[in-house]
C-alpha cells in the first residue's frame, strides 16, 4: 500500500501563560512512500516524528494537509477504520490479557462480514505468533516477559489482522543493545515476509540507516532530507543532517573558501574548484581523513584507539567545533605517537562544505 | 540478626498493648459473653454456660426482620452503588470542562453529617397532616397516589432507607474510581483504538480489568460498611427501629445493651458474634471470587 502524505501539517494551541503561540510539531510535510517499502523516521527527539506516525495512523487529526493509502483519502478517517497495525513505544500490552488473548484481541473486534470463526482466529493467531516466533509463550501473561519477547508480541498483535500500514514507534529504545541489533535484523525479515509497508520512528541513526530502504531527516517539524540511508549519508544537504548521520559524528571545522581552495586555520587544505570565496563550515566524515607525512591539515595528536579492524586517531584543532577529531584509519597505517602532531589529507567525497549561517549545503 | 529482632519486638510493644487492650481483649470477652448464659452486669452473675443466648437470638423474630433488612440493604446497595458510581466516574473522566464543578457536587454529600442528610431525607419523603413531602408532590404530579415512605409500607421504607445509603457511600466510591481510572495509562486507550474497539468493549476488556483491584476494595468495604449500617436508618425512622420493622443487626445489638429491651449483654453479644460470621464468610466468598478477576 502506497502512503501519500500531501502538505501534512500539525499545529498543537499554546498551553499555560509563558508559552505564547501555537507549536508546528510537523510543517508541510509531503512524501510518497512507495508500496512495501520500510521507511525510518529519523531524528532528535521533539522534531516532529511521532507526531507523524500518529497523523498516519489516525491517533491525531491533522490541522491541514491529506493522508492517502494507495489512492484513498484517509485523511478524515478514525484510525479503527484505516487498517493501520501500530506497535508502541511502550508496547502497550495489555497487563490482565495472556499473550494469546493481546493478539487475538484486534480479531475479537471485527464485525459483520468479517467475523471469525473461533478456530479461523485461533489459526491466524498462531500464524502472526510463529511469524515473530513466540509461538511457546502463548499462556505468558506480559509481565512474565522480557523486554525483546513483549515487543515480539506487540508485533504479533499489529499484524494479526493484516493491516495495510505497520507503524512503529521507537520500536527498540527499550531494549538493550545487543537485543536491539537482533529486533532490527527481525523486523526487517518480518517486513520482507509480509511485504507490509512499513513506516518506523527512531532518534537512532543506526537504528534507521541500518535497516530502512528510505530514511526521512526531520528537526523542529521541517523534513530535511529524504533518500536512501547511504545517499543521505554521503550527500547531507545541509550541516544538520551531516551532523546527525554516522557514527563517531563527523568532525566539523571553521575554514574559508579563496581562490578554489579551503583553508582551514590558514592552511590550504583542499581544492574546491567553482567555490566563490566565503566563509564555510566544512565537515569531514571520520573515514574522510587520510594519514599524509606531508598532509596539509596539522593536528594535535591526543591519542589512538584501535578497535580491532581500524585504528580511530583522536586529535584536536583549534578550528574544530568538535572537542576531539576522530578520523578512522586502516589498522595497517602506523602512526607515530612519540610526535605530538598528526598529519591528514583530506578525501574530497568526505569533506562537505556547508554555509556558514544557513547550514545549507555549497559544495 | 538476633539483636535485632529483639529490638522490632521492641518497637512493636507499644501498638500492641493499645491493640491487645482495646481490640482483642473486648472481641475475646465478647466471644465469651456469647456463651454465658443470663448473665447479668449489675451482680456479674450468670447461671451457665451453653449456646442458649443464640437459640433465643435466632428464634427472636425482631432478630430475624433485623437480617432480613440488613441482607436487603447489603444485597440493593453494594452493587447499585458500585455500579453507578462507575458510571458516574468514567462519565466524569470523559467530560473536560466543569469537571472540577462536577467532582465536588459528587463529593459534597461524604463532608455532610449522616443525620443532617437524614433530616433532609425525611423532609423530601415524608408525608404530614400539612404537607405530602416533595416526592409525593412528584408522583401526583405523574398521576400516582400518594406513598408515605417514612410511616408506610415496608417496600417504601425500604426503599429510602436504599436510596439514602446508595446516596450517602456514592461520593467516597466516586473519588477513588476516578482517580483509578485516571491512573490507567492512555497508551491502552489509543491501542484499543486503532485495532477499532468498540467503546463498549473497550471498557468492558481493558478500562474494568485495570481498575479491578479499586473495585474489589470498594465491594469489599461497601459489604462490610452496609452490613454495620445502622445510623442511616435511624437519621430516617428514629430510634424505636424494632417497631418500625427498619431496624438492622447492629441496630439490634445496640437495641439489646441499652434501647428499651436494652440490658441484655448476652443476647447483644451473641448477635454480635452472628454478624462477625456472616460478615466473615462473605468476605472469604469475595476473597475467593476475586481471584478469578481481579488483576493486580
Amino acid at each position: 500500500m502506497k502512503i501519500t502524505l500531501q502538505n501534512l501539517t500539525k499545529k498543537f494551541p499554546a498551553r499555560g501563560k509563558k508559552e505564547r503561540g501555537e507549536v508546528v510539531a510537523v510543517n508541510d510535510f509531503n512524501f510518497e512512500i512507495p508500496d512495501g517499502e520500510l521507511v525510518g523516521l529519523l531524528g532528535p527527539s521533539g522534531c516532529g516524528k511521532s507526531t507523524t506516525l500518529n497523523l498516519i495512523c489516525g491517533l491525531l487529526k491533522p490541522t491541514a494537509g491529506k493522508i492517502f493509502f494507495g489512492e484513498d483519502d484517509v485523511t478524515g478517517l478514525p484510525p479503527e477504520n484505516r487498517g493501520v497495525g501500530l506497535v508502541f513505544q511502550s508496547y502497550a500490552l495489555y497487563p490482565h490479557l495472556t499473550v494469546e488473548q493481546n493478539i487475538r484481541f484486534p480479531l475479537e473486534n471485527l464485525k459483520g462480514p468479517d467475523k471469525l470463526s473461533k478456530e479461523k482466529m485461533r489459526e491466524k493467531v498462531y500464524e502472526a505468533a510463529k511469524l515473530v516466533q513466540i509461538e511457546g509463550l502463548m499462556e505468558r501473561r506480559p509481565g512474565e516477559l522480557s523486554g525483546g519477547q513483549q515487543q515480539r508480541v506487540a508485533i504479533a498483535r499489529a499484524l494479526v489482522k493484516m493491516p495495510r500500514v505497520l507503524l512503529l514507534d521507537e520500536p527498540l529504545s527499550n531494549l538493550d543493545a545487543r537485543l536491539r541489533l537482533q529486533t532490527r535484523e527481525e523486523i526487517r525479515r518480518i517486513q520482507k515476509e509480509t511485504g507490509i509497508t512499513t513506516v518506523f520512528v527512531t532518534h537512532d541513526q543506526d537504528e534507521a540507516m541500518s535497516i530502512s530502504d528510505r530514511i526521512v531527516v526531520m528537526k523542529d517539524g521541517v523534513v530535511q532530507q529524504i533518500g536512501k540511508p547511504q545517499e543521505v549519508y554521503d550527500n547531507p544537504v545541509n550541516l544538520f543532517v551531516a551532523k546527525f548521520l554516522g557514527t563517531p559524528p563527523i568532525n566539523v571545522f571553521e575554514g574559508s573558501v579563496k581562490n578554489g581552495r579551503l583553508i582551514i586555520g590558514g592552511d590550504a587544505v583542499l581544492d574546491t574548484p567553482q567555490v566563490p570565496d566565503c566563509r564555510v563550515t566544512a565537515a569531514v566524515r571520520p573515514e574522510g581523513f587520510l594519514l599524509q607525512e606531508d598532509g596539509p591539515l596539522q593536528c594535535n595528536l591526543s591519542r589512538l584507539e584501535v578497535m580491532g579492524r581500524d585504528v580511530s586517531v583522536v586529535s584536536a584543532h583549534p578550528c574544530c567545533e568538535n572537542a576531539a577529531i576522530r578520523s578512522i584509519i586502516s589498522a595497517e597505517n602506523q602512526v607515530d605517537l612519540s610526535s605530538p602532531t598528526v598529519r591528514f589529507a583530506l578525501k574530497p567525497t568526505k569533506t562537505f562544505l556547508f554555509h556558514q549561517e544557513t547550514g545549507e549545503r555549497i559544495r | 540478626m538476633e539483636k535485632n529482632n529483639q529490638k522490632g519486638w521492641l518497637y512493636l510493644i507499644p501498638a500492641f498493648l493499645f491493640l491487645g487492650a482495646f481490640m482483642i481483649y473486648p472481641l475475646v470477652d465478647v466471644f465469651v459473653y456469647s456463651f454465658e448464659e443470663g448473665y447479668n452486669s449489675a451482680s456479674q452473675t450468670f447461671f451457665g454456660v451453653g449456646s442458649y443466648n443464640y437459640s433465643y437470638v435466632l428464634h427472636d423474630p425482631y432478630f430475624l426482620q433485623a437480617v432480613k433488612n440488613t441482607f436487603l440493604l447489603v444485597i440493593i446497595t453494594v452493587p447499585l452503588s458500585t455500579g453507578l458510581a462507575l458510571l458516574i466516574s468514567v462519565g466524569l473522566s470523559s467530560i473536560r470542562p466543569l469537571r472540577d464543578l462536577f467532582q465536588t457536587i459528587y463529593f459534597l454529600p461524604y463532608v455532610t453529617n449522616t443525620l443532617a442528610v437524614g433530616l433532609v431525607f425525611m423532609i423530601l419523603f415524608k408525608k404530614t397532616a400539612y404537607s405530602d413531602g416533595l416526592i409525593n408532590l412528584l408522583i401526583n404530579a405523574f398521576g400516582g397516589s400518594s406513598v408515605d415512605f417514612i410511616d408506610g409500607p415496608y417496600w417504601a421504607k425500604m426503599f429510602v432507607l436504599c436510596f439514602y445509603t446508595i446516596w450517602v457511600v456514592m461520593p467516597f466510591k466516586i473519588l477513588i474510581l476516578t482517580s483509578a481510572l485516571a491512573s490507567v495509562n492512555q497508551v491502552y486507550y489509543n491501542a484499543a483504538r486503532v485495532d477499532g474497539t468498540s467503546r463498549f468493549r473497550i471498557f468492558r476488556r481493558i478500562t474494568v480489568p485495570m481498575i479491578s483491584p479499586m473495585i474489589f476494595y470498594l465491594v469489599i468495604t461497601g459489604f462490610i460498611g452496609a452490613f454495620k449500617a445502622y445510623s442511616d436508618a435511624v437519621a430516617l425512622f428514629g430510634t424505636d427501629l424494632n417497631a418500625a420493622e427498619m431496624n438492622t443487626i447492629v441496630g439490634y445489638v445496640y437495641d439489646m445493651l441499652y434501647g428499651d429491651s436494652g440490658g441484655y449483654p448476652s443476647y447483644a453479644s451473641s448477635a454480635a458474634i452472628i454478624l462477625f460470621a456472616i460478615v466473615l464468610t462473605i468476605t472469604c466468598i469475595n476473597l475467593l471470587v476475586s481471584r478469578k478477576h481481579v488483576h493486580y
